[in-house]
């Protein structure tokens, strides 16, 4: 088989063309918000609002709504929830989240344990499906992407400084606060954008690792969230050949994919190579 | 000077040497903490503009805490202060708040010239990104601190003076009118120290207000026009020689030894003609005979 053919007999079903376009629009997306998940120290808070999308969308479900609109009420709820945790909590931070986590997944999974049958819709958000997404659905996909994206970059410098320094900006008269909460409402939408290609469970990875990655190979806010972008747009377009080929699931394959990246830029990255781990007097940053 | 103009009339964006006609801050009695803890306690300050102010006083004395309460940061739990003729937090836009070292994530990706043009944000506004002004006034800053071949570097690369420097330069890149400083001299070598104070002379000198707190009390006594003495209350304020006494360092710092060289002793002692008749107990306020 040529590598022509290799690349296009794919394209040639519907399904694959919309599974590709929706993987990469959330790839990109998750990898422009993930770099201020992975700046901020969110990865526990996206992973938390992801679960608790889970029973907006069983109460949905039951209610006879659109399930995405049950898992947007629900992940844009709990981010604020964590928002206020955050600000006004006296528990630990991690603490006050991983009992909202479980309590909300619980939640969900007990709804979804009085519904009769076998629901395929919801079991799929769990995992993820991105092969089965419909037209209808990746248009919604796409302009909730194209929402989040302008937002950010409208605000990227406001975002950048806040998320550096809090006090330095709140001081220069950003509303620190206001985008702290506005970052949350935008992980949130992302959140629920991308559990339809990668799940639930997976859509941490998506969110955390092309901006980890990108982290460890360059110094520039910017460059990083750029990269990341770069290296979540390949995953999505490999991991999702890979599933074809191979007959695996769609979501775990691009999150693997994602994942060698990450290992390939921690064992060969200029600051965290094997190299400079074997010469450890050699190459000692200086703080 | 009756017909200089109100400090409403002034534009956020007016030239940097504009001089308030009124105190730059003042502060009646204010008390702030966090939480319910009280930090800071009835303290009543006036800042001229042009002063060069240096807030001292032993740890947890509330010195980062009447920074804050300056800056906006921090809503005081009971007094009045005004800043520039507004409340606090108002005119955001023409002060620099430079924060603890601590505070800031030095993992961040983010270059030495990216983080000084942080400090023309507040100019720019949102939506409209840098221009050649910007980026102009970004590398006259980091001159003026001697940091203008780190444009490039990654700040976190930076040693502990050089980063303070760099902070320093971001104040000074957004031409505020108010300094407001915490720890700017903390962990840097002598020599950045001499750097930094000869910057913020010359700001003063400008007319810009500069209010910052330090350890160094050397410093403060040699490099600062006026002192303001902190331990939970205004224990003192006034001429930075006369407020940084032997016998009051030691009523604050609870006996410890501390000793500033080249003062002369008798003018040192403290004189209860300076002392103000109304002053609670424990409170003295020197008039400043320099000028």
């Amino acid at each position: 088989m040529d590598v022509f053919a290799f690349i296009t007999d794919p394209l040639a079903y519907g399904f694959m063309q919309r599974g590709l376009v929706a993987s990469v629009v959330v790839g990109i997306l998750c990898a422009v918000m993930g770099t201020f998940v992975v700046l901020k120290g969110l990865a526990f808070i996206g992973d938390a609002v992801s679960h608790a999308t889970f029973p907006g969308l069983v109460i949905a479900y039951l209610l006879g709504a659109p399930l995405y609109l049950g898992g947007a009420v629900a992940a844009v709820l709990t981010s604020l929830a964590i928002g206020v945790v955050s600000r006004r909590g006296r528990l630990r931070f991690d603490t006050s989240v991983g009992v909202l986590f479980a309590g909300t997944f619980a939640l969900g999974v007990l709804l979804f344990s009085t519904i009769d049958g076998y629901v395929a819709d919801l079991l799929g958000y769990l995992l993820g499906n991105v092969l089965g997404i419909s037209a209808g659905d990746l248009l919604q996909v796409t302009a909730l992407a194209a929402i989040v994206l302008a937002v950010v970059l409208a605000i990227r410098k406001e975002l950048l400084f806040a998320t550096f320094d809090p006090m330095g900006a709140a001081a220069m008269g950003l509303p620190v606060a206001f985008l702290e909460y506005l970052l949350l409402v935008l992980l949130g939408v992302t959140i629920v954008v991308s559990i339809q290609a990668v799940g639930i469970i997976m859509v941490v990875a998506m969110l955390v690792t092309p901006a980890a990655t990108a982290q460890l190979l360059v110094i520039r806010f910017g460059r990083m969230m750029t990269l990341g972008v770069l290296l979540a747009t390949v995953a999505s377009v490999a991991g999702l050949y890979l599933s074809y080929y191979l007959n695996l699931a769609s979501g775990a394959s691009i999150v693997l994919v994602e994942t060698v990246f990450f290992l390939v830029a921690l064992a060969f990255g200029p600051r965290t190579s094997l190299r400079a781990w074997l010469r450890p007097q050699a190459s000692m940053p200086s703080r | 000077m009756t017909d200089t103009v109100s400090a409403s009339a002034i534009a956020p964006t007016a030239a940097p040497a504009v001089i308030e006609p009124g105190p730059t801050v003042v502060m009646r009695d204010v008390s702030a903490g966090y939480g319910g803890r009280a930090a800071l306690t009835g303290v009543s300050l006036e800042v001229k503009p042009g002063s060069l102010l240096a807030v001292i006083g032993p740890n947890g004395a509330g010195k980062s805490t009447l920074l804050k309460v300056i800056a906006g940061l921090l809503r005081p739990s009971a007094g009045h202060v005004s800043v520039m003729g507004g409340e606090a937090g108002v005119h955001a836009r023409r002060i620099a708040y430079l924060p603890q070292a601590e505070a800031v994530d030095w993992d961040f990706p983010v270059t030495v010239g990216e983080v000084v043009m942080m400090g023309r944000y507040g100019r720019l506004g949102i939506l409209r990104g840098p221009g050649k002004q910007d980026r102009e006034r970004v590398l006259e800053a980091l001159a003026l601190v001697g940091m203008e071949g780190a444009v490039n570097r990654q700040v976190g690369a930076l040693s502990g003076g050089q980063r303070r420097r760099v902070f320093l330069a971001r104040a000074i890149a957004g031409e505020p009118d108010l300094y407001l400083l915490d720890e700017p001299v903390t962990g840097v070598d002598a020599t950045t120290q001499e750097d930094l104070m000869d910057v913020l002379e010359a700001e003063a000198r400008a007319g810009k207000t500069v209010i910052a707190t330090t350890h160094d009390l050397i410093c403060a006594a040699q490099r600062f026009h006026q002192a303001a003495f902190l331990n939970g209350r205004l224990v003192a304020e006034g001429p930075a020689n006369l407020v940084l006494d032997r016998g009051l360092l030691s009523e604050t710092y609870g006996g410890h030894v501390l000793v500033l060289p080249g003062d002369d002793g008798g003018r040192l002692v403290l004189d209860d003609a300076h002392h103000h008749d109304d002053a609670p107990a424990g409170e003295r306020h020197y008039h400043d005979d320099r000028h």
